[in-house]
């Protein structure tokens, strides 16, 4: 009989037997999405792939470009935490059963997307029987099922002491069926000396293996990019960025998620602001990285006038593809705004008129009125003569410097409310680099060498996948945490007596200096 | 082993199409509708088209015009781009440097269509169809061997396929020279395109006999191959225009 703390027990274990008409109008939101998206596919399995907006010579579209922001949000999972497991990080814990089941089902929807993506999907076996070792497809395809494999194997052993606690501590009303998938699921758990000893050494060797796969499958996805010729892929930064964006994408997804578990199930008593501040660091960092990443491969475009690299480079910067690249250079500039300014505000200043959330929402509605009058008809019939402003201008030139003032003044209520400010700073970042990828996939295949430039719009058919996409990764994710608890119990009890005995050690502060403060600081009294 | 090369001579190119219409009926290539060739889904194997390719209004203004225009086969490159992505080995070159896809292997992930820096390669995004005359004349010959399906033969929706050089052509020349009981040459095959080019501006050959036209030819000072910085080493050969 394995032990379990009460509390653990009324927060984690009981509530995934409740189960309310919450999670059943979730569950079935989500499956008509995934019904709809099926259906879609039958559709496209019939008519082939002349339904989606793909042409010559946009050959990819959009499920590459959702193949490759869901491979990159994958990463955060297993990589993360096995790296923080790794370093000792203790406050990783309550986090890490959401990360690793983010990492194996974000991988399994990446698949998907390969196989919709396919003209002859009933042919995929080929890779295996003809595969050709030279094709960087294919090594795609080894690092992603080595990276599936091996973070399910991590899922699932650090699930194992999760089951054996489940199966001995289960409600008297548990149904019998639930009963039976824990105790088979435990492989005999019974958390005696001999099975911890193997359990750790095994989490060990898998977080230690698993840090290479992770990078290596975003490195090779890149390459199917970067080994061919087309302008703008042929870059030897792409790997790099691919693993950098990865992690940083992830961490935003994972704040996301764990907000949304916490916000729905009684996790809120395991995941504090303190994971969010530790995690935000990470997280600038990876922004930090992001941005001298993309500067880097953009400054090499306009320094090499290429022929046919400069083409693609314009039309990201003033032509077709301007929208979607400005747009993610500034949902990026907010999440590194919303991420990195609370923490260089001033303690005292935050007590301040200015710094009230009502000022920053006053002032933002005046930015915005200040929009309206700008491009109302009756401002712009308004002559600008000699002697007189012109109004429009002034209106516009008002309106930038009131939304400053209100990003400003939002700052203090961004410190005070960390779990907000990261997940708006992560719903930017998703958005920002699922725009990433398909700045690096659409304006290439739009410009390619030999063919005239094209424009790609997605159909129906091809939005419906990718939401259907979305909704099966969050299905998955809903009953995969209704199944098993979305802390770890074990990690989390292991937590809380490190933390105790850490709490034991009192680090004495250094002794009181003798001297008075003057001399400290070398100044010599004068003598009199 | 012969190397097989084309030759084409762009100051006697008139830009008819003629080659593109002599490969459509040649291959079996589908028709789409006008909407399909709006959103670009035309398959042209030869396709013909006017230079410089983005700025319709490089060719001048009137009076002093100069259009220019570029035909382009596969280039049966010996150093192709598209085989080595290719994850299932469904494209390849053969012996004698052609550059062959097996319909009946293709997974349709596109990945040689990408690849390709010439923009040789189409998908079939569809069922192939065609109007009913053009369905009953359909071109028989097909180039198969077990688990390969190659050459003319129809392709399913969700392949890929591309310029052949008119293998099925070569099978029958080396065919009837077996049959008559005498040794094939280089002279007796040459594709659809440059039989039908009304210019004459297409010779085709071996390029590894130096004494055939194509060789001559290749060593000609107008003699360029497209985009030579890709690596690609291109069988198709160019004469530039005077």
């Amino acid at each position: 009989m394995l032990q379990i703390d009460p509390q653990d027990k009324t927060h984690l274990i009981d509530s995934l037997f409740r189960t309310g008409p919450r999670f059943w109008v979730a569950a079935l939101a989500l499956a008509a999405i995934v019904g709809w998206g099926a259906a879609m596919y039958a559709r496209q399995m019939l008519l082939g792939l002349a339904v989606t907006g793909m042409n010559r010579p946009n050959y990819w579209g959009i499920y590459i470009v959702n193949f490759i922001f869901l491979i990159g949000v994958s990463m955060a999972g297993t990589v993360i935490t096995a790296a923080l497991y790794l370093t000792g990080v203790n406050w990783r814990r309550p986090i890490a059963r959401i990360a690793e089941a983010t990492t194996v089902f974000g991988l399994m929807i990446a698949g998907l997307q390969v196989i919709v993506d396919m003209g002859r999907p009933e042919r995929m076996l080929s890779m295996f029987i003809y595969g050709r070792a030279q094709s960087p497809l294919l090594w795609d395809v080894a690092s992603l099922t080595l990276y599936l494999l091996t973070s399910s194997f991590a899922l699932y052993i650090s699930l194992m002491p999760d089951l054996g606690i489940l199966r001995d501590n289960l409600p008297e009303a548990a149904p019998r069926w639930r009963r039976l998938l824990y105790t088979v699921l435990a492989l005999g758990w019974r958390g005696n000396r001999e099975q911890w000893r193997r359990l750790e050494r095994v989490i060990r060797v898998v977080s230690i293996l698993i840090i290479p796969i992770g990078v290596s499958l975003h490195t090779v996805t890149s390459w199917i990019l970067s080994t061919t010729l087309q302008p703008g892929w042929h870059s030897t930064i792409l790997g790099p960025y691919f693993v950098v964006g990865a992690i940083f994408s992830g961490i935003a997804l994972l704040f996301i998620l764990v907000t949304i578990v916490r916000q729905v199930s009684s996790v809120k008593f395991y995941i504090e602001p303190r994971h969010y501040r530790n995690l935000g660091w990470l997280f600038i960092t990876m922004s930090i990285i992001w941005f001298y990443f993309t500067y880097t491969e953009h400054l090499t475009m306009i320094a090499g006038q290429d022929t046919v690299e400069f083409p693609l480079l314009a039309s990201k910067l003033w032509g077709q593809d301007a929208p979607s690249f400005w747009g993610m250079v500034l949902l990026m500039a907010l999440a590194a705004y919303l991420l990195i300014s609370p923490l260089l505000l001033p303690v005292r200043w935050e007590r301040a008129l200015f710094f009230r959330p009502r000022f920053a929402l006053a002032t933002a509605a005046s930015a915005g009125l200040a929009l309206v009058m700008a491009y109302a008809p009756q401002t712009q019939a308004v002559v600008a003569g000699p002697g007189l402003p012109d109004l429009p201008a002034a209106l516009r030139v008002t309106a930038i410097a009131l939304l400053l003032a209100a990003a400003i003044s939002i700052l203090a209520w961004l410190r005070r409310h960390v779990v907000g400010g990261a997940v708006i700073a992560s719903v930017a970042v998703v958005v920002g680099m699922w725009l990433e990828r398909w700045n690096i996939i659409i304006p290439t295949v739009t410009h390619p060498r030999l063919i005239a430039w094209a424009a790609y719009t997605p159909t129906l058919t091809e939005w419906s996948l990718t939401a259907a996409s979305a909704a099966l990764f969050g299905l998955m994710l809903l009953v995969f945490f209704k199944l098993f608890p979305a802390v770890s119990l074990w990690e989390v009890a292991e937590g809380r007596v490190i933390d105790a005995a850490q709490a034991a050690i009192e680090i004495p502060l250094p002794p009181e200096s003798g001297q008075p403060k003057w001399q400290r600081r070398g100044i010599r009294k004068r003598l009199a | 082993m012969p190397r097989w090369a084309m030759v084409i001579d762009l100051d006697k190119c008139v830009a008819c199409q003629g080659c593109s219409i002599a490969c459509r009926q040649e291959n079996n290539t589908p028709v789409v509708s006008p909407e399909q060739a709006a959103l670009g889904r035309a398959i042209r194997w030869n396709d013909v088209f006017p230079l410089p390719l983005n700025e319709p209004a490089g060719a001048g203004a009137y009076p002093n015009v100069k259009p220019r225009y570029m035909t382009r086969p596969c280039m049966h490159c010996a150093n192709p781009a598209c085989i080595k992505v290719c994850p299932v080995q469904a494209t390849y070159v053969d012996e004698e440097g052609l550059v062959r896809v097996n319909y009946n292997r293709c997974i349709g992930c596109r990945f040689c269509t990408i690849a390709c820096p010439y923009g040789v390669r189409y998908f079939n995004w569809e069922q192939p169809t065609w109007t009913p005359e053009m369905a009953q004349h359909l071109n028989p010959d097909t180039v198969s061997e077990e688990g390969s399906l190659e050459g003319p033969a129809v392709r399913p929706k969700g392949v890929v396929e591309k310029c052949t050089f008119c293998i099925h052509r070569l099978r029958k020349a080396r065919a009837r020279a077996k049959l008559e009981g005498r040794p094939f040459r280089a002279d007796e095959y040459v594709p659809a395109c440059v039989e039908t080019c009304t210019a004459r501006a297409r010779y085709f050959g071996d390029l590894s006999d130096p004494d055939s036209t194509v060789s001559q030819l290749a060593a000609s000072g107008r003699a360029f191959r497209l985009q030579e910085e890709a690596g690609t080493h291109p069988n198709v050969i160019y004469l530039r225009e005077g």
